[in-house]
């Protein structure tokens, strides 16, 4: 009954979203309020309707209903409890309700704070949201319904995917989706202010608090991800190019791209137009990160369901949404007339070039991505495109941009002189390249990437340092500290965030430059060698799981005879997939980690061990967090908060 | 994440032979420099039966030989080209992580910088013309936005 009760919510949800579409647009269009006045109810309403259908959905999962296909594919009795949960959003079917359910709450959400929207602008950010929902409706509902029961129901469930069931994939899609999905508030906005036929810097003022939030998920979701990979793979690889990987990374590069035009449209009133196409694009390409993640058009190894019919679909979704913005956007495009003027010397010009260089690097992902489909279709080549040409291609730009940030972030807007900017912060370099120097020095005879990596991670982190010192102006110390804390916070965020990005830089050099790796056969009870650390393979022992067994390792690490840490590598069989999986036994450390895999028995006794010593590790997942914290400090600045209650509190609203 | 299409298809072999796990002990070459020349050529070429994971990492049997034919050719003196050359000429260009730069591929490599290159020629373009016109004058507020200025002067 309560699943029943779902599917006919989502299906009224469907015709809420056509409502939420149709009325408000020709309200917005016909100047009428009572029809804009629908908007906000509908997107309540919508969102209420799919949370209803979703927590259907959920019910169904946690308490093990075998009628339903979905379920039966996806779980099993003896699953741990989190997984039934998380076991909701694990397939394609129930991944696309959380889609969609999140697509309603971003709706509902920009009618709850809109209030200091102009109405017609609201209704029709809300018009577009509503369309956006109708078409994935429309998708989950005719090609990719949840709520499929099954006449014979069997007794039990074929079981999540064993490598699904682990804490951080519970939460890796929630957060990728949370940043796919709120994209399309940009999007919203953007196509709202071609229809309204105004830009300006209120416009950018209110783009710019989603596409930020929106960001932030998408980098938690990737870091997430990127933590998933490492831990869970058994060799402590944490990024591999891989086509849906590529597709979550798309839209984070346009995403920080928007982001930063964004600032520009609403200081100064130039990028407009680019701008609007950034926010359309950033959507597009997670429409196109969508397709290919279910469509199955290109291999990936990230397996969803794949079906032509669906990846029809969605082609049709991409083709309609995004050939129909940029169609208005081309017509449009004389609306958007620049205002701010400024010198080629400028905060502007450098957010231009920040801006060339990230659309310069998604470009490049994406030709590599869709390459091995367009060289087959085209030249009749089947070829692939890995890694090594994603390292040699994408890296450069990603270089460039690392070394012109921290001057970038410090000219001042309108009109700089470089000399003095670059007066202002020779001091970070010299530090930056100081340390690269001593760690040249210290580590003779190996790759440059280590020093490299140390002297851009230094820049990004002492440039970031020395930008907040800069904004206290001049005076005495203390007065300059004084005004450190009264900074505005999209100044910290700004700091925090640039940090994050040459931690992130550093640490993924010094892992590739001094990682250090050992295969070996090991004798119960013997120890062997990993300056300078000493392992000892303790123990290997069966040990049954709620829903597996183990083969589980007990392996001592010592250095100069002092425990450092005991750690259990195991291999894991989960029977009912029958499928094997690897949980690597890590030792986090703020240095390095140490990182056991144990392999197979070997023929002649003893078992495969497999150790790495990963340096910096933490710091890559100390980056992104930075990342995304920077991202959520700015969101926290006066200026949104005081936008967002105007509606509210009137009186609140300070005479600046 | 790339395992999720990995683990299925390990699920197909019985599990009284659980697989490999990329690369061996057994595998390992007694010279450490031709090891790790083995170890960058495997990084290099895809698994044939796995879905973008190259033969270092994968643990399917077809990688297992294809590490230990690169080995063999690698003792046997042939250089890393050569032993690349070798394995395309067994299993087609599809084999390659790494494209090469022939025929259409150009189009791959030359993509980015020549984006970089059309993107600067545009943005000097924009930057030049913004450096030289006058600022323009703002927008008179709209009747609207004027009685919602009153509204908020008033509170």
């Amino acid at each position: 009954m309560i699943v029943e009760l779902g599917h006919f919510a989502l299906a009224l949800a469907f015709v809420v979203a056509l409502v939420q579409t149709v009325v408000p647009l020709a309200g917005a269009h016909w100047r009428r309020a009572d029809w804009m006045a629908v908007a906000e109810t509908a997107a309540t309403t919508q969102f209420l309707l799919i949370a209803f259908a979703f927590a259907a959905l959920t019910w169904a999962f946690v308490t093990s209903d075998f009628s339903l296909a979905v379920v039966v594919a996806n779980s099993h009795t003896l699953k741990p409890m989190i997984y039934k949960i998380s076991g909701v959003w694990g397939n394609h079917e129930g991944s696309l309700l959380l889609w969609v359910l999140i697509l309603a709450l971003f709706g509902a959400c920009a009618a709850w704070f809109g209030g200091n929207l102009p109405p017609t602008l609201r209704a029709r950010v809300l018009g577009v949201q509503g369309s956006i929902g109708v078409a994935f409706l429309a998708f989950t509902l005719f090609t990719s319904n949840p709520f499929l029961r099954l006449a014979i129901p069997p007794m039990d469930g074929q079981d999540l995917n064993p490598l699904l069931q682990d804490p951080g994939l519970a939460f890796h899609p929630p957060f990728l989706y949370l940043g796919y999905v709120g994209l399309s508030m940009a999007f919203s906005f953007a196509v709202a202010a071609l229809l309204e036929g105004r830009v300006d810097a209120a416009w950018g003022r209110w783009v710019r608090p989603w596409t930020l939030a929106a960001w932030v998920f998408l980098t938690i979701g990737i870091g997430l991800g990127s933590w998933w990979a490492y831990y869970e793979l058994g060799w402590g690889g944490f990024w591999f190019w891989d086509p849906v990987e590529n597709a979550s990374f798309m839209p984070w590069l346009i995403g920080a791209a928007l982001l930063h035009s964004a600032i520009v449209v609403e200081k100064r009133e130039a990028l407009k137009s680019w701008t609007i196409l950034l926010a359309i694009l950033a959507f597009g390409f997670s429409l196109i990160g969508t397709f290919i993640v279910r469509s199955g058009v290109i291999t990936s190894v990230h397996a969803f369901a794949n079906d032509p019919e669906r990846g029809v679909f969605i082609l049709l979704i991409l083709a309609v949404f995004v050939g129909g913005s940029l169609t208005l956007f081309a017509a449009r495009a004389g609306i958007m007339e620049a205002k701010g003027v400024f010198s080629m010397v400028s905060r502007e010009s450098a957010l231009v070039v920040n801006n060339l260089l990230l659309a310069v690097a998604t470009f490049v992902v994406f030709v590599g991505t869709i390459w091995p489909l367009l060289a087959e279709l085209l030249f009749d080549r089947k070829l692939s495109v890995g890694a090594p040409f994603f390292n040699a291609a994408f890296t450069p730009f990603m270089l460039i941009l690392a070394v012109v940030l921290p001057l970038g972030a410090i000219l001042p807007w309108k009109r700089a002189q470089l000399g003095r900017s670059l007066a202002a912060i020779w001091g970070a370099g010299a530090l930056a390249l100081a340390l690269a120097g001593l760690v040249w020095a210290m580590q003779t005879g190996r790759s440059a990437m280590g020093p490299i990596g140390v002297a851009l991670g230094g820049w990004l982190v002492f440039g970031a340092l020395a930008d907040l010192w800069l904004r206290t102006g001049r005076g005495a110390l203390a007065g300059r500290l004084g005004r450190l804390t009264r900074l505005p916070r999209a100044d910290w965020g700004k700091a925090t965030a640039h940090s994050g990005l040459g931690i992130v830089m550093f640490a993924i050099a010094g892992i590739y430059a001094w990682e250090r790796e050992d295969i070996r056969v090991v004798q119960v009870g013997e120890t062997f060698a990993m300056a300078p650390y000493d392992i000892t393979l303790v123990d290997v022992e069966r040990v049954q799981g709620p829903n597996y067994i183990s083969t589980m390792a007990t392996m001592r690490v010592t250095r100069d005879g002092a425990e450092v840490a005991l750690l259990r590598p195991e291999k894991r069989v989960y029977p009912v997939k029958a499928m094997p999986t690897t949980e690597a036994a890590i030792d986090y450390g703020f240095w390095r980690d140490i990182y056991l895999v144990i392999g197979d028995p070997q023929d002649g006794g003893g078992w495969a061990v497999r150790s790495y010593i990963k340096p910096f590790a933490n710091w890559l997942w100390a980056g992104c967090v930075m990342m995304a914290l920077g991202g959520l400090i700015s969101l926290t600045d006066r200026r949104y908060r005081v936008a967002a209650g105007a509606r509210r509190a009137p009186a609140a609203v300070p005479a600046e | 994440m790339r395992a999720l299409i990995l683990a299925l298809m390990l699920a197909a072999t019985p599990l009284t032979a659980p697989p490999a796990l990329a690369v061996q002990p057994d595998e390992i070459l007694a010279d450490p420099a031709l090891e790790s020349r083995a170890r960058e050529i495997s990084k290099g070429l895809r698994c044939l039966v796995c879905r973008n994971e190259n033969i270092d990492d994968s643990n399917a049997e077809l990688a297992r030989d294809l590490r230990l034919l690169v080995r063999e050719r690698l003792v046997a003196g042939d250089t890393d080209a050569q032993v690349v050359d070798f394995v395309v000429a067994r299993y087609g260009e599809y084999v390659l992580l790494n494209p090469t730069g022939r025929g259409s591929n150009w189009i791959l490599w030359y993509a980015g910088p020549a984006m970089l290159l059309g993107g600067l020629a545009v943005a000097g373009l924009y930057l030049r013309r913004r450096s030289r016109t006058p600022e323009a004058t703002a927008t008179p507020l709209t009747e609207a936005e004027r009685q919602r200025l009153d509204e908020l002067m008033r509170s």
